[in-house]
């Protein structure tokens, strides 16, 4: 997987200076937008905040950009961004508080999530035997997929 | 007085012998940010022009929020208009050109504009501007008299795409704070695909396609599959467009269902290749190919 596939956190304390009078909050997701890939803009921003949130790199509480800053970052419409919201919330998985903005309600962060740092080394090391192995990045691949779809209990394919 | 931001019933202009504009008929929904296109000559400027007064309808009648810009003038204090090339009295300085502005516009709001231009020195002669600033200053004139309707006629034409990328921003951003209604007349689709949520697309003077674009976009497929005597296809309203290869055929289609002939692949099509299909002629001749050579199309 590419990381440019995943949506960038942008830390609290960037200090993001907006336009005077614009009213920004420190943001913690940045968005980006493929032309070509033939999904609407704002199912774009949809699909990105979910990543963001099974990845755990925004959870509850956290405030999404004003509609006004992704407007500014990404020159598009802001009935799309708005929708992309009320998607959202429709999902439950923000609320849009009058005046103050829309944050994270919940989360789709799986449980396991806190096991991913141990998981994530042990699959570093089994990388590195691989490689040493004399398999490269496609060998790599094939391989696990063929593990993935030989072992009958897996629900990834 | 409210009204829908631009309303044509039965439009027309015509210029000598020749029609600019015929029978344009269209209804543009508040709030929305409208893509005008259609190629060179399709009457894009003059529905603009109709719409701001500066021509007189031939035929039938335009109003803009709700009143006839022609018998109404006053209503064009809250229309803002941008002409192509943006154009500017050249040997003012942007300081003087923003003091006429101001002064030959009521409800002009002081706020607005100097943001617009802090790269822009006040002293400058609107000549001695790049395209890009000129555009800039042009949009923050129309901008600053906090407008309900914005109509720009081809504002990216002679812009490159950082100036382009600048200028909407801009706009949505006039867009997020008052909920404008947008006219952006574009030939170049790409130029205007990623703020657009409604199209009108003009060809030869009249109009030939009115839509929200997620409705479009939902209702029209490709369908690719072996070329065969086209009968009635299930799931498929219209054929817009048709075309062959040796043994391949290419239908643009509007579905008024799910298309389950598994013998066409149907994939969803780009806001781009279905407006070109429908300025193109509406049936491309068979190319007179031998069967056994497998020919493709391209665009």
């Amino acid at each position: 997987m590419s990381a440019s596939l995943l949506p960038t956190p942008r830390r609290q304390d960037r200090g993001f200076v907006g336009r005077a009078g614009s009213g920004y909050d420190p943001a913690v997701i940045e968005f980006h937008l493929d032309p070509r890939s033939g999904v609407a803009t704002y199912l774009q921003i949809v699909q990105q905040v979910k990543d963001a949130l099974r990845l755990g790199t925004i959870g509850i509480g956290d405030q999404l950009p004003t509609v006004r800053e992704v407007v500014a970052d990404l020159a598009i419409n802001p009935n799309t961004v708005a929708k992309a919201y009320r998607e959202l919330e429709r999902d439950g998985l923000v609320v849009a508080r009058q005046g103050r903005g829309t944050f994270v309600a919940d989360t789709l962060a799986p449980p396991s999530m806190q096991h991913h740092d141990e998981l994530r080394a042990a699959l570093e090391r089994w990388l590195d035997r691989a490689e040493a192995a004399g398999l490269d990045e496609e060998s790599i691949r094939a391989l696990i997929t063929a593990t993935l779809r030989g072992t009958p209990s897996r629900r990834v394919a | 007085m409210s009204g829908a931001p631009l309303v044509a019933d039965g439009l027309g202009k015509r210029y000598g012998r020749d029609w600019g504009l015929r029978d344009c008929t269209l209804t543009i929904p508040d709030g929305a940010i409208v893509g005008l296109t259609g190629a060179n000559a399709a009457g894009k400027s003059t529905l603009l022009a109709l719409a701001t007064g500066l021509l007189a309808p031939s035929e039938g009648s335009v109003s803009v929020l709700g009143r006839d810009p022609l018998r109404d003038p006053s209503v064009l204090a809250d229309v803002g208009f941008v002409a192509q090339g943006a154009p500017l009295y050249r040997s003012f300085s942007v300081a003087e050109t923003i003091e006429f502005v101001r002064r030959t516009n009521s409800g002009w709001d002081d706020e607005i504009v100097p943001d617009l231009l802090t790269r822009i020195s006040s002293r400058a002669k609107v000549g001695s501007l790049s395209e890009g600033e000129r555009a800039r200053l042009a949009l923050g004139l129309v901008l600053g008299k906090r407008p309900r309707l914005v109509l720009l006629d081809e504002p990216f034409a002679s812009l490159d795409p950082l100036a382009g990328r600048e200028l909407l921003q801009l706009l949505m951003d006039h867009v997020a704070e008052t909920a404008a209604t947008v006219v952006i007349a574009s030939h170049v689709i790409a130029d205007i695909e990623r703020v657009c949520d409604h199209i009108v697309l003009l060809t030869g003077g009249g109009v030939r396609l009115e839509s929200n674009v997620e409705v479009l976009l939902d209702s029209h497929r490709l369908l690719t599959g072996p070329r065969r005597p086209l009968g009635s296809i299930r799931g498929v309203r219209e054929i817009v467009r048709e075309r062959h290869s040796g043994r391949q055929l290419t239908l643009l289609v509007v579905t008024d269902g799910p298309i389950v002939d598994p013998s066409w692949t149907v994939e969803p099509v780009g806001l781009e290749d279905l407006l070109l299909a429908y300025m193109a002629p509406e049936r491309l001749p068979t190319p007179r190919t031998s069967e056994k050579v497998p020919l493709r199309w391209h665009g």
